[in-house]
This record gives structure tokens, sequence and C-alpha cells, in this order.
């Protein structure tokens, strides 16, 4: 089992073809697929292209109605083990398609899973958005971001000092893809988790009987007869 | 198979001709609707309850139980009667008269409604909705089966030696459904009284349609009411006829993309692919129906929407006639021939409750005890009540 290779996923909020988002995004994963080969494991590579889910993105965030891309989307981020996610930055945020595809999936669809943060801005005034506004949305989503963010304006696709810290990033994404820990977390704890129904991209379908509810729906302590 | 409607009763703006009914008007509609209903030979209505305006159902028994006298065969039902914010003695009480005046051609589906601020208008937290759905359920279960009941629970005033009063009529319950959109412990429930489930089927995805059901239906078959293909299961929703399927689209099109709940918003076409809304020609409505059996299984009762979102009374009875006439005799037919022998073809109705439960025997009718003369009979409270009835000496 352990010679599977590593599932990375890629989304990218980027919004031109082709963009600075993607670039960076792009070059961590190679990053941490030239690292995780070093460490004799292959990396599959998966990309979602957040751009080319916006035409089911209203009716996700008003209906929670999720199109057939955005299903198979899910179905790629169910079996990720490691995450890049890439957004623009255009008015000192992550931009809305970023946050908007994040904000519609489950609140335990990424679980304990690594990620990678990146971000792409115009100048480098945006450069706390990383670590001031999209960590703590994967925070929230329980995801395990890796200690370095990645954050280049213009300047800095140029420098060493970029490189150096994709390479810092990629290398905590593979270590921590390697420690086996959003698995750990699937197998032994995912019940002290909340979970809905069909929660966790359709995958939740264990249903806890040993609860007050429960209990409660089957008539309290006493059963008539 | 039973086949019905569903109101919602919403009272909305018609988009085409931008008129809105007065609140008299869709009242007196809905009863010509549940009228015509039975005309055409369906054999269901269900309405909603709600308690603010643009809706007009807040008081479904009252209702029901006008269209029922109106009606000869129709089987009055609600979709559904808030568990969470009526005290379900009123509801024992109300739905037991209900029983009574309909000669037992009715039966109740319990939910949770979807307006959280109704929760507080009625004293309730919405934040305990389901321990509240539940544990109400709980205590109306025996309120329609013992004479008397002491119970104390979390969210009502505890009770001591209450009777329930009209006692059901010949003493057999209500047929009761459960509705539910994601919720296990709801299905969980049904499951445990063996009641019905039903799904609603119209906001969301088949796949979680068909999730609910399965669980329900395993549920059922563990708690011993049957195997699980038995569990009695109904469906909600929506269909639009045309002459051809471009008609019926042109028509239903305004009326969907500007409906309260899902307009703006998906595209009528997006929406029919992702849900079970049926919109085209007889025979599109026919096939995509007769779809829903493949992945709930045979089940009892088919409920549709078809008087919202602004539609006028006048299309609402012309699309009960294609429904009626076109639609519903072709699924009643292929529906059959496909049933499992095992499987039951309807809810049980009165009639079916009371052989279960007294085979040929004559149903109990409960006769009180004399009024001890402050207006209470005491903790017998019926004639043939269990227990002795106290004798008061003649002084």
């Amino acid at each position: 089992m352990t010679h599977d290779p590593f599932r990375l996923v890629v989304v990218s909020a980027g919004a031109s073809d082709p963009s600075s988002t993607h670039l960076l995004a792009d070059r961590t994963a190679q990053r941490a697929i030239a690292l995780a080969r070093e460490h004799g494991r292959d990396v599959q590579l998966s990309v979602i292209q957040v751009r080319e889910l916006l035409p089911e993105l209203p009716q996700a965030l008003s209906s929670q109605f999720m199109g057939p891309k955005f299903r198979a989307a899910i179905d790629t981020l169910v079996a990720a083990d490691g995450i890049i996610a890439a957004a623009p930055v255009y008015k000192a945020g992550a931009s809305a398609a970023f946050t908007g595809f994040f904000q519609v999936l489950d609140n335990d669809l990424l679980i304990g899973k690594p990620v990678i943060l990146a971000a792409t801005a115009g100048t480098s005034r945006h450069a706390l958005v990383v670590d001031e506004e999209m960590r703590s949305l994967f925070a929230y989503l329980r995801t395990l971001p890796v200690p370095t963010g990645l954050f280049a304006a213009p300047e800095d696709f140029s420098s060493t000092a970029l490189t150096q810290r994709i390479d810092r990033a990629a290398k905590e994404l593979v270590l921590l893809m390697e420690s086996g820990f959003a698995r750990s977390v699937r197998e032994d704890s995912w019940g002290s988790y909340q979970h809905e129904y069909g929660s966790a991209g359709g995958t939740e379908v264990g249903v806890n009987f040993d609860t007050d509810l429960m209990r409660l729906a089957t008539g309290g302590s006493h059963r008539p007869t | 198979m039973q086949f019905g409607i569903m109101s919602v009763s919403d009272i909305t703006r018609d988009p085409v001709n931008d008129y809105t009914p007065s609140e008299a008007e869709r009242i007196r509609d809905l009863v010509r609707i549940a009228k015509k209903t039975e005309e055409v030979g369906l054999d269901v209505v269900a309405v909603g309850e709600h308690h603010n305006p643009p809706f007009f159902s807040s008081s479904p028994t009252t209702l029901l139980a006008s269209i029922a006298a109106q009606t000869e065969r129709l089987t009055v039902t609600t979709s559904t009667t808030l568990i969470t914010t009526n005290d379900p003695v009123r509801i024992a009480e109300e739905y037991a008269m209900l029983q009574h005046l309909s000669g037992g051609r009715m039966d109740l589906m319990l939910g949770r409604g979807n307006t959280g601020p109704v929760y507080p208008w009625f004293g309730q937290d919405i934040r305990q909705g389901l321990p509240l759905a539940l544990e109400n359920y709980n205590l109306l279960h025996r309120l329609w089966r013992e004479d008397v009941v002491d119970w104390e629970g979390s969210f009502r005033t505890p009770l001591q030696g209450f009777t329930s009063t009209p006692r059901p009529l010949d003493d057999v319950p209500p047929f009761v459904w459960h509705g539910s959109i994601r919720t296990p412990e709801i299905a969980e429930q049904a499951a445990y009284y063996g009641n019905g489930f039903f799904a609603n089927h119209i906001f969301w995805p088949k796949e979680h349609t068909k999730r609910m059901v399965q669980f329900y239906r395993q549920r059922f078959e563990h708690y011993g009411h049957g195997t699980a293909k038995q569990a009695i299961v109904g469906l909600g929703g929506q269909t639009f006829i045309g002459k051809t399927s471009q008609e019926a689209r042109d028509r239903f099109r305004p009326y969907f993309d500007n409906a309260p709940v899902y307009g703006h918003g998906p595209t009528l076409e997006d929406f029919s692919t992702m849900t079970p809304l049926a919109v085209g020609s007889v025979q599109e409505v026919i096939d995509k129906i007769m779809g829903f059996r493949e992945y709930v299984g045979d089940y009892q009762r088919q409920l549709f929407l078809i008087d919202h979102a602004g539609l006028p009374t006048d299309m609402v009875l012309e699309q009960l006639d294609l429904l009626g006439g076109e639609v519903v005799p072709v699924l009643r037919k292929e529906l059959e021939s496909k049933r499992d022998p095992e499987v039951a073809a309807n809810p049980p109705s009165h009639t079916d409750l009371v052989k279960a439960k007294y085979g040929d025997a004559e149903p109990r009718q409960p006769r009180p005890n004399a009024n001890r003369g402050d207006n209470v009979t005491g903790a017998s409270p019926y004639q043939d009540s269990e227990g002795a009835e106290a004798v008061y000496p003649t002084l």
C-alpha cells in the first residue's frame, strides 16, 4: 500500500490562461513531485481549474446543487493525499471564485489533508492574504496547511527566494503526505468530527446509533411492545 | 399505488400577468383543486403548514375537514404538520377529530418545516428542532394508543393521568409519515415505529433520496416490521405537462424562473437534469416518474407539487386533467405490473388498520364514564378502561 502513488490535487483559481496563479501552483506541484520521487514515491497529479467550474458556481452557492463538473472536482478532492490551493488576489483577499469554490464544499470533505496555500497578486501589498485570510478558511475546513505559505508578486517570479520558499513548502507537503496523517484521522478518529448524513462528498454514510438523539428517535430508553 | 397532489399553500404573484390572488381566493381555489383531484381519479391531497404570509395554511385540519366533507374517496393529509412547534397534545386532538369527521380518509406527515422564525413564535428554540421533533412524536404516539398517559419530557409540561380526546376513530391511530431530506434520526424514528417515510424529492438530487430511503428500509427491517422492500415509502415530485416538451417548457418557464425557492438560480433544463422535476410531454413525464422506482424500490404514494409559484388556478386544473387523464392511468398500470407481489400496493388505509387490529371483530367504541361533577372522569375515563372505576357512595 505504501507504494501507491500520492494523489496530489492542484486547485487553481487563476482567471486567465496562462496565469501567474497557475504558474505558481504548477511550479510548486512539479517541485513536490520531484521531491516525492526522491523519496521513492510516484505522484498522480490532478488539476482543478476553478475557472472551468464557474458556470456551475452560482447554483452551488444558491441551492447546493452541484453540477457534473463540480461533482467530478469533489470526487477528486475526496481521494487527494495532498492539495495545492492557489488563488489570485485582486482586492485584499483571495478571489471570489477561489473562496466560493471552497465555501460550498462539505465541511468535512478535507479533514486532515495537507495543503499548500499559495497566492499571487499584482503588488506585494497583498502579501499577508495567505497567512491572515486563506489560512483561517483552511483551518475552518480542518485541513493541515503547511507552515510555509507561498505568495508571489510580479517581482518574486524571478527571485531565487521564491524558489526556495516553493522548495520548502513542497518538502513540508511531501513529509505530511508521507506521514499518512489524513488517512489515520479518517481511520481512527473520523467519528469525533461533525458530519451530516451524505456529507464528505457523499462518502459519509455511516450512522452512529449510540447517541442521545438516536435513543430519543427510538422512544427514549423505553421500547413499547 | 396512490397518486395525489401536495400544496405548499403559497400565495405568489403570477409572473406572467402580474396578478396576486387574495388569501380568500387561494383558500377557495385550493378546495376547488382538491375536489378536482378526486374528480380526475387521483387519491390524495396534502397541504403544508405555515404561519406567515405569503402562505395561508396555518390551520390544516380545518381546511382538510372541509375538503373531506366535500369529497367521497379522497385521502386528506399534510405535507407537513410541524411536529416541532405544535404541542403534540393538540396534534393528537385535532387530527383525531379530523379522522372522525373524514371517516378515516386521512393520515398525516410530520416534518420540521423550512421556516426558522416559526420556532420563537411558538415559544420554541430552533437549536432544539431535532430533539423536539423526536420527543414530540414519542408523546403523540402514546397519546393515540393509551387512554391514560403519564409522561415527562424535556420540552413541554409533564402530563399526569391525561386522556387525549376524542380517542382515534375505532381506536385505531391515524397512519403517520415522517418527512425528512437528510436527517437519519427521523428515518430511524419512522423505522422504529413502523411508520411511513416520505422523501421531499423536490429540492435535492436523487442520490440524497436514494440514500435516505435505503437507510429507512434497512432499519424498518431491523425493527421487525417486515422486510426492507415492504417499508412504506412516499415521494414528492413536481410536474408540468404540455402537448409537446417545448410547449410544456415554454409555459412553465416563467413560473420556474420566478419560483420563490429555486427561482433566479439554476435553469429549468439544469434543474430538470439534476432533480426529479418532470416538465415535458405526457410521455416524457411518464418516463421520468417511472424512473423513481428504479432508485427507491416499489413505493406506495407519489405526491406532486403543481399549484405553486403563481400558477393560475385554471392552469392547475388543466394540469390535473392531464395528470389524472393521461399520465397517472399509465403509471398505475405500468407500476402495478412491475410491483413485487410481497410489497403492499398502497399505504395502510383506515380500513386496513382496523382489520389488522380487530380482524372480523367489532372495533372498540370508547364511551366515557360519567362526569364526576368536576368535569373529569378520573384515571379510568372509559367504561371499558382497565382499572376500577371509582364508586362514589350515595349519601
